[in-house]
């Protein structure tokens, strides 16, 4: 299989749960066919260099950055952006000053969510390295740890989200 | 843009092959996380033909071997960091995984990718070519194996022909009793190499045990023979500049955005020194 510039390339995925089928242009990134073919807004570009991690997206479950993949690699793949996330879910990561501008947010709560849904990866990993690929200028980090601390400590009342 | 999706091995290398024979260049994409920085405002690039690897299931998997933990070129950071057995065996690799980027690139960044892309601040590099990795590279015509040490020809230069792809990393699982990885960037999370080090000995007494392999400070990432002979001789170091004479034969370090050549040599000194200060005491 091959594709050109302005030939548009099929691409099946699964998205948030449901298949997809999209046609792209083989120079596509990810965050732009959500945003702007899909209308699925809520991931940020920051950087554009994959180092903020505005633009997470879980691939196969795994935080990615959105930025840096091309579309026409997400054949047969599973992607999961913050719309699929019942904000009602999320519990002490509303309360604990873990968002100010918003602008990282969305992927904030990509990397936390899967922390929370991960419960073996803090054996191995602190809460900071799991979260270190999700830069914030305005919290300083301690609202978005100890939210991510007390929800990932309060799985008996929240369960998993979405 | 033209991207070239095979399904297998045997396809990628037709492509490969065809491509070669017509003098195009097809350029083998695996993870993209070096290939699609700042990709909008590079319409230059776009322009290339791609071999997209991500379908090609059969080099995803790591395969442990008897005596060598085998990536495929498809695996990733992420993919290491998950193998507990890594960590217990050729715990440097763990080390080296963990500190690139964060989680969102060590999912997406392959090791092969890294080896291929030729950045000299690789932090993949250094590890795996202190633990006398070598490199698969398969064509139409067969395959051979290359030992890392003696892949990279210059700057962003290797010995890869343009029909050949690296199809998997074979790390030998041998005794080691020094055993250390340092990074030193900016600070710890998402920050790329100023100076970095891969610091092995072979258990035991023979000839030729030590390896001593830096990035950032050199055309590539770079064995540090020189070193390696002093460390080899049984001489005593008894500072950072005990190092410098031969350090000065090994690495050839510039000033760039990143840092400058003076403080990228004085830290390799002191990174030496200190490292086997902790790790080999029979040495400093």
């Amino acid at each position: 299989m091959a594709c050109e510039d302005g030939r548009a390339m099929e691409v099946r995925l699964t998205l948030n749960g449901k298949p997809v089928r999209v046609e792209v242009d083989p120079r596509e990134r990810l965050l732009d066919t959500l945003r702007y073919r899909l209308g699925l807004t809520g991931s940020k570009e920051g950087c554009g260099e994959g180092e903020c991690g505005a633009c997470t997206v879980l691939m196969d479950g795994v935080p990615a950055n959105s930025c840096l993949v091309l579309t026409a690699q997400c054949r047969g793949r599973s992607v999961r952006t913050i719309e699929s996330v019942d904000a009602k879910a999320l519990g002490p990561m509303l309360a604990s000053g873990a968002t100010q501008c918003g602008a990282c947010t969305p992927g904030v709560v990509m990397t936390a969510l899967w922390v929370k849904e991960n419960p073996g990866l803090r054996d191995s990993h602190t809460l900071r390295e799991l979260m270190a690929g999700n830069l914030c200028r305005c919290t300083g980090y301690d609202g978005i740890i100890d939210g991510l601390h007390a929800w990932v400590e309060s799985d008996a009342r929240s369960g998993g989200a979405a | 843009m033209k991207v070239h999706a095979p399904a297998t091995v045997n396809e990628a290398c037709e492509m490969l092959a065809r491509a070669a024979a017509e003098g195009r260049t097809l350029r083998p994409l695996a993870g993209g996380t070096d290939l699609l920085v700042h990709w909008p405002s590079k319409s230059a690039a776009h322009e290339g033909e791609y071999l997209d690897l991500s379908g090609v299931s059969e080099l995803r998997p790591l395969v442990w071997r008897d005596d060598a933990l085998v990536l495929g070129a498809l695996t990733t950071y992420w993919d290491v960091v998950r193998e507990a057995r890594v960590a217990a065996e050729l715990p440097l690799l763990n080390a080296a995984a963990r500190q690139v980027g964060a989680v969102q690139i060590q999912s997406r960044g392959t090791w092969a990718g890294n080896i291929a892309n030729a950045s000299p601040a690789a932090d993949g590099v250094p590890v795996l070519m202190a633990y006398d990795a070598g490199v698969a590279l398969r064509s139409s015509g067969g395959e051979r194996v290359v030992p890392l040490s003696a892949f990279y020809t210059g700057y962003r230069a290797s010995v890869r022909r343009p029909d050949e792809l690296i199809t998997a990393i074979e790390v030998p699982i041998r005794s080691r009793d020094v055993a250390v990885f340092h990074k030193v960037g900016p600070r710890r999370a998402q920050a790329i190499t100023k100076i970095g080090v891969a610091i092995t000995r072979l258990a035991g007494s023979g000839a030729d045990r030590w390896r001593i392999v830096a990035n950032s400070v050199a055309p590539t990432v770079v064995r540090c023979r020189e070193v390696e002979r002093l460390l080899d001789s049984g001489a005593r170091i008894t500072s950072a500049g005990g190092f410098m004479p031969a350090l000065q034969a090994d690495i050839s370090p510039i000033d760039d955005i990143r840092s400058t050549a003076a403080y990228r040599r004085t830290v390799m000194g002191r990174l030496l020194y200190h490292s086997l200060l902790g790790a080999c005491s029979s040495v400093v």
